[in-house]
């Protein structure tokens, strides 16, 4: 162990460069986050995957955000256990009837103020799974949703870029009088 | 003893089913071949239904032939099959739910996947309107000084699938687990009558996100069979290159998150930049990080890149140079291996009863893996071997991978070599007016089965069974006697699909 430990010392790092934030989802947040947001929570988010019926693709995505590579805390964004801990609900899937009852909790367990990211292009509509009868929509049929990332799954890039610019946004906001 | 041959010879074969034989029985053979598989002469591989029909695919031990035996139900009735072999107790609920057909003398009739959501009942049967109120789902009972229970789910604490979890324990010793699924359950079955073979294909692949490329094979290959359709040399290899490429990322994927369950977060950095370079790898040479709707029916719908094979042979050798060290520290961790060794043990009969496949099985003594076992191509004339231990504890579960993770390694050299030229795609034709066909395909969880029947070229009925149905229940078995603390790692280690459970 310690001598993986040496080499990584002396090893590169394997983490990259930041991409820009996704211009698109940046206007869709524009009427969002306000300067609340900047003030109360600094510059960090504290999410909450939640999985309403995913085919668990996205979530292996979602997992990638973790690893060396495009390490997502560095932003301050991190993953935690509880919606008692978050500020952004990451939610993943059409909304299963059976799930229909646990996201609708989960979002009011979540304090204010927060957001909800929907990924994936299941969680736009139901993508290809919709007009069943076990399925409800797409995630804003259940709760409010603030900003959309498609993709099926959208890339660790992509969840990058949306998850960046809702924190750009509520930086900028807090600057404007 | 009568073989499973035999057996096909009592009932009505139907014409267009293939590659195995299709039978329809009556009540008195089906529950004759109930009491063989309680017997463990015999091994079930799926159990499903239609609005008036039962279907059941039997493997026999040693030949490995397989059958479907099929049942007329009019009355809206059949013999449980569950009554005599537990494995297909949950298939017989799901039944039920679903299409309304009562297992007869089933001991548990408890609902599985209806959770009186769906606003209807029997949504695939002849519908009716849902329960007025919700009755609390019972859950078994355990009695004892001192026992507690713990409610743990639909919506977890990582990054996962929804489900939930009942404990009970007596201090940190569970005493009993028992899971409740179907909260992901998207009606896939239904979504599947009347598509074409294209959305099929598509929704196949969406089943379970980690397994798209095996669901998409396996389901393309049930077509295939359906329609008689010979499939590109250079598609054969292009599908096994994906299906080693996807198994290779999920189990180094796995290898570490299980180290990371027993707090052990250096195995899980490393294994998932190891995981990354193959998802990047596919991402280059297939225009896809997970590879999903490039297996279609007729072979597959993008060649690879002109990079490709160069891009993925130097990911392999990046592998070959830095995976060893990480097995190294593996198994020379002692605390960690304090916790994986002797942790879940899944004891071989269990395994055997259960026909467990994939890794589950694997570590508890049950050689079965589809890919050779009931070999297709190109994996007939592939050299791999197939690791099997006995042991059957968390430990054994982490060591198949390693292993697995090897042999797919050299897979993929020898398919890169041996890539043949060609065109990748064939013509679908629309096919007779009903063809059935049964394809099971090795995924990384273990062993996909896809049965289908199509009409004038559009689906009838479709139905895919994950592996995670014969590997689900045999969590709630190794986790007794266990304490709480290692259920994520027991949970990990064996891996199973929500979604893939719930279709």
């Amino acid at each position: 162990m310690r001598k993986l430990l040496f080499e990584s010392v002396f090893r590169q790092p394997l983490t990259e460069r930041a991409p820009s934030p996704d211009d698109a989802a940046m206007a869709e947040l524009a009427t969002v986050v306000g300067r609340a947001a900047r003030r109360r929570l600094g510059r960090s988010l504290s999410i909450r995957e939640v999985d309403a019926g995913s085919c668990n693709g996205c979530e292996l995505e979602i997992h990638a955000l973790n690893n060396a590579y495009y390490d997502v805390e560095r932003f301050g964004l991190r993953f935690v256990a509880s919606p008692r801990h978050a500020d952004v609900l990451m939610v993943t899937g059409p909304v299963t009837r059976n799930m229909h009852e646990a996201l609708e909790r989960t979002y009011h367990a979540t304090p204010n103020p927060k957001w909800v990211v929907a990924v994936g292009d299941c969680a736009r509509d139901g993508g290809c799974f919709a007009g069943s009868y076990a399925v409800a929509g797409g995630v804003s049929e259940v709760v409010p949703v603030d900003l959309h990332i498609p993709g099926c799954p959208p890339t660790p890039i992509a969840m990058l870029r949306g998850l960046l610019s809702l924190l750009e946004r509520a930086d900028a906001r807090s600057t404007t009088p | 003893m009568p073989s499973l041959i035999d057996l096909t010879l009592e009932g009505r074969k139907v014409a267009h089913h293939g590659p195995w034989p299709r039978v329809v029985v009556d009540a008195s053979v089906w529950t004759f071949a109930a009491s063989e598989l309680a017997h463990g002469r015999w091994s079930l591989l799926g159990l499903w239904g239609e609005p008036e029909t039962v279907h059941m695919a039997i493997m026999e031990g040693q030949s490995a032939g397989i059958a479907v035996v099929s049942l007329e139900c009019p009355e809206r009735r059949f013999p449980s099959v569950g009554k005599h072999h537990p494995p297909a107790l949950r298939l017989e609920r799901t039944i039920h739910d679903l299409f309304g057909l009562s297992a007869e003398g089933a001991p548990d009739l408890r609902p599985w996947l209806d959770h009186n959501r769906w606003g209807v009942r029997f949504p695939l049967g002849d519908r009716i309107d849902a329960l007025p109120t919700t009755a609390p789902y019972r859950f078994l009972a355990a009695e004892g000084d001192g026992l507690h229970q713990i409610a743990v789910g639909p919506v977890h604490a990582g990054i996962i699938e929804p489900g939930h979890f009942r404990f009970t324990a007596s201090g940190e010793t569970v005493v009993r687990l028992e899971q409740r699924l179907g909260y992901v359950h998207k009606g896939i079955d239904g979504l599947m009558a009347g598509a074409s073979l294209e959305r099929g294909a598509q929704l196949a692949g969406r089943v379970s996100g980690d397994s798209t490329v095996a669901y998409a094979y396996a389901f393309s290959r049930a077509a295939e069979i359906a329609l008689d359709l010979a499939v590109p040399d250079r598609a054969m290899f292009l599908r096994a290159l994906l299906a080693e490429l996807e198994r290779l990322a999920n189990h180094l994927g796995d290898i570490g998150a299980i180290c990371n369950d027993a707090s052990f977060a250096l195995m899980h950095a490393h294994c998932g930049i190891l995981r990354e370079s193959v998802l990047r790898a596919a991402g280059a040479a297939f225009g896809h990080r997970l590879m999903r709707d490039i297996i279609v029916p007729g072979g597959v719908s993008r060649d690879i890149g002109k990079d490709g094979p160069e891009t993925i042979q130097s990911t392999l050798d990046n592998i070959r140079l830095r995976f060893p060290a990480l097995v190294e520290l593996y198994d020379n961790t002692a605390s960690l291996q304090d916790r994986t060794v002797d942790t879940g043990t899944l004891k071989p009969p269990l395994a055997r009863q259960y026909a467990a496949g994939g890794y589950v099985g694997r570590a508890s003594g049950r050689s079965f893996d589809a890919r050779r076992t009931l070999t297709y191509p190109p994996y007939d004339s592939l050299r791999f071997d197939v690791p099997v231990l006995n042991e059957g504890d968390v430990n054994a579960r982490v060591w198949i991978r390693i292993r697995e993770v090897e042999q797919s390694l050299s897979l993929i050299d020898q398919i890169l070599s041996r890539l043949p030229e060609g065109p990748t795609r064939n013509e679908v034709p629309l096919g007779g007016q009903v063809r059935e066909g049964m394809a099971i395909v090795e995924g990384f969880r273990g062993d996909i089965l896809v049965w289908l029947r199509l009409r004038n070229g559009l689906i009838e009925r479709c139905h895919m069974r994950d592996p995670s149905w014969f590997q689900w229940p045999l969590l709630e078995a190794v986790i007794e006697n266990n304490i709480v603390a290692d259920f994520p790692l027991c949970n990990k280690s064996f891996n199973c699909s929500y979604s893939g459970h719930d279709l």
